[in-house]
Order: C-alpha cells, then structure tokens, then sequence
C-alpha cells in the first residue's frame, strides 16, 4: 500500500497545470459564456494534446485504456482553472460510445443528458447524447440555450432522437461522470480557497491584513480542512472505482467545494459579490456542479446501499 | 499510488481478527472512568499484552511485533470492528512512549515501556494547570533541584485517568527567570503515590471520576525520570503533542467501525428518511479519515516528518465524533436519554474531543497560520 502520487502522476499534473496556468482561462471563460467558442475549442485541442480525453478510452481507439488516477488528476487540474465545456460529457461519452477515435483528438466535443431534461453545451457539441434505461439515443440537434447559474455552463434541451444502443455501459459511464465531476470540483475548492487566501493576506481594514483576524482564519481553516479529507476520497475512488466511493467522494468534494466558495465570497467582501471579479468563474460553478450527475442526495442513497461492508 | 496491501500486512490483520475474535470479551467492559471498569480494563491490557497485541508496533524488546505503520492501522482496524474494550494505557503509548523512543534514555525505556505495555502501570498527563490551558506555556507548577533529583511543587488539573492511575508525566518550571515562557521547562515523569502528591478525582459532566486534580508538594523525583535534558521540556512535549493530533491517537479504525455500528442502528430503526443524510455522512468522513491517513502514513514511511497537518486530523476527528453520536442519539429518540449505554456512554467522551489534544480553535489558528500562511494576529 502507498497511497501516495508517482512521479509520473506529479509530473502529468504539473505540466498539465503549467499549461492551463499560460492559457489565460478566465479570458476564455467569458467567451465562452457569451456562446463564443473559439478560444475554448483551441484549449480543448491542447488539452486532448496532452492526452486527457485518452484516459477513458481503449487502446484499440487511440486512448490510453482506463487510467482514472490519471484521468482524476487532470479533472482537478480543469476544475483549478475553471476551463469550460462538456469535459465530463465527453468522457462519459467517450465510455458510452463504442468508436471514440475522434472524442481522444479533442475534434469533437460530445454532450450527455442523463436524468435532467438539459444537456451541457448542446451548443458547442457536435454528439448528443442522450441516456435513458432504456438505451443511449443520439439526437441530430438541440433547443434553445438556458443560462446556468455559472455562465460558463450553457443549458440546452435534447431531442432523443436515434437510438444507438438499448443497452449502454450506463453504470461505468456514469462512475466516470460522478469521479470527474467530483474531481473537478475539488479543483475548483482548491482554487476559491487560493484565491481567498491572496486576498485576505492583501486587503487591509482597521490597519491589518484582514488575514490576521481569528474570525476569517478559522473560516479558512474550515474550508482547508473539508478540501483536504475530501482529496483521498477523489484519488481512493479513483483507485477502487467502487460505486459507494465514487458516490462518497462527489458528496465530499462537492460539499467542500461549495462550503468554500460560501466562505470566499464572504471574505472577498462585495467584490466578490461581482461578476467582474474573475473570483466568480470558481464560484458560480460550485454551486452547479453540486447538482451535476446526481446530487448529494442520490449519493448518500448509493454510499448507504453499500450493505455490510467495511471499508 | 495504491490501495492493496503486502502479504505481510494482511497476514498481520488475519492474525489479529482470529485473536481478537476469540477474546474480546462477549459483554462490553464497565465504564473504565470507574474504579470496577479500570480494573477490568487493566486486565484487558495484561491479556492483550500476554499474546503481544497491545503495542504491536512497539519493538519486541519492549513487549510489541516491531509492526510496521501500515499493519498498526490495519490491526486498529480491526480492534474495533471487534468491538474490543477502550484502551486504558493510551495515554502512556500514545504520548509518552514515543517521547521515550526519541528523547529517553536506554535505561528508560528498558524500565518503564514493558510494564505500560501490559498495564501494570497505568499513565496520567500532567500538562495542564488552573492558569494554563490553551496558554499551555503560561504553567508555574515548578521543578527545583535538589540531592540526585528534583522538587515537584504546584497543580496540575484535568489529568485524564489519574483518578485510578499509577503515574504521570509532565511539564515544569526549572528556571523560573527565562525571556520567554516556553524556555527553563524540564520534562518529569513522577509516581502519583509518592509522598506529597494528593490526588482529588473531577467528575465529568456524567459524574464519572475521568480526570483529577494533582496537588504536589515538594516531591521528590530522582534524576533518572528527567527525559531529555533540563529546561528543554518544550520541545520535547511539543513532538508528543504532534503525536496526540496527528496519527497515532485518534486511529481511523475507530470511526470506520463507529460508522458501521451508526449504519446498523439506522436501519434497525427503519432507516429514516431523516437522518439519512447524517449516517451516510458519518460513512463518508470516516472512509474520508482513512484514506487520509494511509496518506499521511505513507509520507511518514517515504520520510516525511507529519507536522502543522496533524491540526488537520485533531479538528476532523473531533467534530465527526460528535456529529456520529448526535445522530445515534437522534436515532434512539427517548432511550438515547439514558446514561449506562455504550452510545451514551461515547457522546460524553465525544463532547471533550474539540477541547482536549489542543482545543479547534487553537488548531484552526495553526492551520491558518502555519499551512496557509496567513498573517500572526492578536491572540
Ligand atoms: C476530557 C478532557 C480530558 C483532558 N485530559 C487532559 C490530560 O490528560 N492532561 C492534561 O494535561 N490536560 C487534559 N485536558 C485539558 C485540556 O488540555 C485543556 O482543557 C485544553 O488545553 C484547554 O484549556 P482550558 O480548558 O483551560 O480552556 P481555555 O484555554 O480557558 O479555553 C477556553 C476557550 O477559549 C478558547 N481560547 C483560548 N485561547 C484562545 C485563543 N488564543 N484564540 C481563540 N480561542 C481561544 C478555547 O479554544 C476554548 O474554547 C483534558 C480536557 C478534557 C476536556
């Protein structure tokens, strides 16, 4: 047992981090929001570049074979820099579809609807999906774009149209969907609680950083401390791919990401409160991914089914 | 990265379920904050310790299996899931002897760490006083030299388990005149029925007799129960008390096995809808728990020292052993009133885990401070 990163995976991590870091996310953000889509598509082909979308997919269509450490990694990493788009959609997609060749290339951008009336993107997508019990339907087009509460998630209704399979690997996929979900929220957490970080030791009231007052320590404090037990829950998941963990550690890591993004938006004061503040492409996303693929209260459901087992 | 055990690892787990499934006694221990429950807890310790099970990842000169880190967690695990007894000694084996193993001498260790191991002599800490508390600096019992020894005088208070215990270990002032108030402490271990150490029992909010107050007048404690050197004792004390947050005192095996214990009490009470939420969270923080500390084990075993993070465990554990036993009270609706039940009996001792081991408020400080970096302010 060494329940520790590699160097391989520290070094996959790190190079994927220094690229998103160069990107200018927030930039491509906002575009994105405004249902530009251009600087998010050339980052979406850096990002399968470096072999993100590979991670789920078999060998025989250009991936790596499954590598959900990797793949966990990387969603942190995505989550850290708020990069937009059907990230978890595609992957899931990629689990789903049976030739994901041209998912791996980062060349087509695919869209889930499981269980909610709206699919991620359909705008930006060129496969949607939609996946029912009763099989996986792939529709030709998509409705009018919704606004999510995080502007950078664009909501649009699906047609079910054709159907592709009646019995598609829908707990594998939606494993994959919960774990990156999940990892992308615990990036997400990581970075609201930097930023807040930043801010406090630099914002001055009564003649000191506001950093240095116990009231908004221990409200830090809190929020390292949800992140960091929810972190071994994402890589435990990753490594067992076991149902109730996966279920565990989206409860966890949604739960620490959205408590912190509370927690940053109050010690930010009324800037934070802005959408001029690039502090609310982290916050706004918390709250969404919270709901995405089953929110916490489908998984405790899955976490308690787990019968008389021990961990 | 992963998650499967050697061979030598499960074959230590295999080995201690067979035992401990084979001994544990059927019908739950007394309370050990009572003199009957002491006893019959002491008597656990001595059997456990018969078959080298008290202190497995002790050396085998001292009564352990020179366990590794991974296989103590794995027989922790174990431990509880057993449902086998509160461990008495802990107080020694989990804060003085690693001290022992880092700062004292052979001829120490020889003498005090088998009778610990098998609870012949039981272990109170002496570390707070009535002035000092989170303050812990701020202590004036003092230590003065004196023929081949030293002079205890002063008083220590909430001293876990000294109501029944056999010893101690403290700090005290040695030099009264230092710059700073963590300077000229020495680090004593001292009998607490020697001459001129008055014990008087506290009782706990459930009147149990669980800490006492230590009078100490001029008593007398030779020279070979000084660890390490004169005026040093905070330092010393300070590497113990990463021990107590961090991983060796609150081991996870406990609350996986309390969750599961939590699990089962919910659906014998028809799984409500109500309190879904809580025992499913209660098994996600202790799976949490684990996987969080097969981490900071396996940094431990790359080398790593576990520092400010052990702040990290004391504030978690704490808060989740409360929250896990609200809810089994919730659960058990107007029999979770009475007192002489285990889950009772586990709420009370859960209600001090926010103030003992360094209050959350003084670890939220050391988070903020040490593992974020934010900015010294007015204590
Ligand atoms: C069940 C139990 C067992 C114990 N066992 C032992 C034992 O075996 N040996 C031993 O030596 N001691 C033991 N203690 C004592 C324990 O270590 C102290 O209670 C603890 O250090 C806190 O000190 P205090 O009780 O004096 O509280 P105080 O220090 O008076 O604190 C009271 C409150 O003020 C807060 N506070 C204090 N200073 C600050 C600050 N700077 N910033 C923010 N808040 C602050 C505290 O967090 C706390 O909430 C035990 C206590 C309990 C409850």
């Amino acid at each position: 047992m060494r329940f520790l990163l590699d160097i391989e995976q520290r070094a996959f991590r790190d190079s994927l981090d220094a690229m998103l870091g160069a990107a200018d996310t927030p930039a491509v953000v906002r575009d994105w929001s405004r249902g530009e889509h251009a600087r998010g598509r050339a980052l979406w082909g850096r990002i399968a570049e470096a072999g993100v979308f590979g991670l789920a997919v078999p060998e025989a269509y250009g991936g790596f074979g499954l590598r959900p450490v990797e793949l966990a990694l990387a969603f942190v990493e995505l989550g850290r820099h708020a990069v937009p788009g059907p990230l978890v959609e595609t992957v899931t997609a990629a689990v789903l579809l049976m030739e994901p060749k041209e998912l791996v290339s980062g060349e087509t951008m695919a869209t889930v609807a499981y269980g909610s009336p709206y699919a991620l993107d359909g705008d930006a997508a060129t496969v949607r999906l939609t996946l029912t019990p009763d099989g996986l339907f792939r529709s030709p087009g998509h409705g009018p774009v919704r606004p999510s509460i995080d502007p950078a998630r664009r909501l649009t209704a699906l047609e079910k149209g054709e159907l592709l399979t009646s019995a598609p690997p829908i707990e594998r996929a939606l494993a994959l969907a919960r774990l990156t979900t999940a990892a992308q929220a615990l990036g997400v957490g990581l970075t609201l609680l930097d930023k807040t970080v930043a801010h406090v030791k630099q914002r001055t009231q009564f003649g000191a950083p506001i950093g240095s007052f116990q009231a908004v320590k221990h409200q830090l404090a809190d929020a390292k401390i949800a992140l960091e037990f929810a972190r071994p829950l994402v890589l435990g998941a990753a490594l067992t791919l076991a149902p109730e963990d996966i279920a565990a550690a989206k409860v966890a890591a949604c739960e620490a990401a959205y408590a912190t993004a509370r927690t940053a938006l109050q010690l930010h004061g009324a800037i934070g409160y802005t959408a001029e503040c690039d502090l609310s492409l982290w916050l706004t996303k918390a709250r969404a991914l919270r709901t995405a693929w089953g929110g916490p209260d489908e998984c405790r459901a899955v976490v308690l089914s787990g019968g008389d087992r021990r961990w | 990265m992963d998650l499967t055990f050697t061979e030598e690892e499960t074959a230590l787990r295999a080995e201690a379920r067979a035992w401990l499934h084979a001994h544990v006694p059927a019908d739950p221990l007394p309370s050990l904050e009572t003199e009957e429950g002491f006893a019959a807890h002491r008597a656990w310790e001595a059997e456990l310790a018969g078959d080298r099970w008290s202190v497995v990842n002790w050396p085998r000169e001292y009564g352990g299996r020179g366990a590794s880190l991974i296989q103590w967690l794995l027989f922790e695990e174990e431990y509880y899931a057993a449902g086998a007894p509160g461990r008495v000694g802990q107080n020694g084996i989990h804060l003085l002897a690693p001290t022992l193993f880092d700062y004292g001498t052979e001829e120490q260790r020889a003498r005090v760490l088998p009778p610990m191991a098998s609870g012949e002599v039981v272990w109170a800490q002496a570390w707070s006083e009535p002035e000092a508390g989170s303050d812990l600096a701020s202590l004036r019992s003092r230590a003065t030299r004196t023929r081949g020894g030293w002079l205890l005088s002063g008083q220590k208070t909430w001293s876990s388990r000294a109501a029944f215990a056999d010893r101690a270990f403290g700090l005290f002032r040695s030099e009264p005149d230092t710059e700073k108030p963590y300077q000229g402490l020495t680090y004593l271990m001292f009998d607490l029925h020697a001459p001129g150490v008055t014990v008087r029992p506290i009782r706990r909010l459930d009147a149990k007799p669980a800490f006492a107050e230590l009078f100490l007048d001029e008593v007398f404690v030779p020279d070979e129960d000084m660890i390490g050197e004169p005026g040093q004792g905070w330092r010393i004390a300070m590497s113990t008390a990463g021990n107590e947050r961090g991983l060796m005192l609150r081991s996870p095996g406990r609350f996986l096995a309390s969750a599961e214990r939590l699990r089962r009490l919910w659906a014998e009470k028809g799984s409500p809808e109500s309190t879904k939420a809580h025992v499913a969270d209660a098994l996600i923080g202790a799976r949490a728990y684990q996987l969080f500390t097969y981490a900071a084990a396996s940094r431990f075993l790359d080398g790593e020292r576990i520092g400010p993070e052990s702040s990290l465990n004391k504030v978690f554990w704490s808060q989740y052993d409360i929250a896990l036993h609200e809810t089994a009270l919730d659960l058990l609706g107007e029999e979770g009133e009475l007192a002489d039940t285990d889950w009772a009996e586990r709420y009370v001792f859960a209600l001090a885990g926010p103030i003992y081991a360094g209050t959350n408020e003084i670890q939220r400080d050391i988070i903020a401070e040490r593992l974020l970096g934010l900015p010294k302010g007015r204590r």
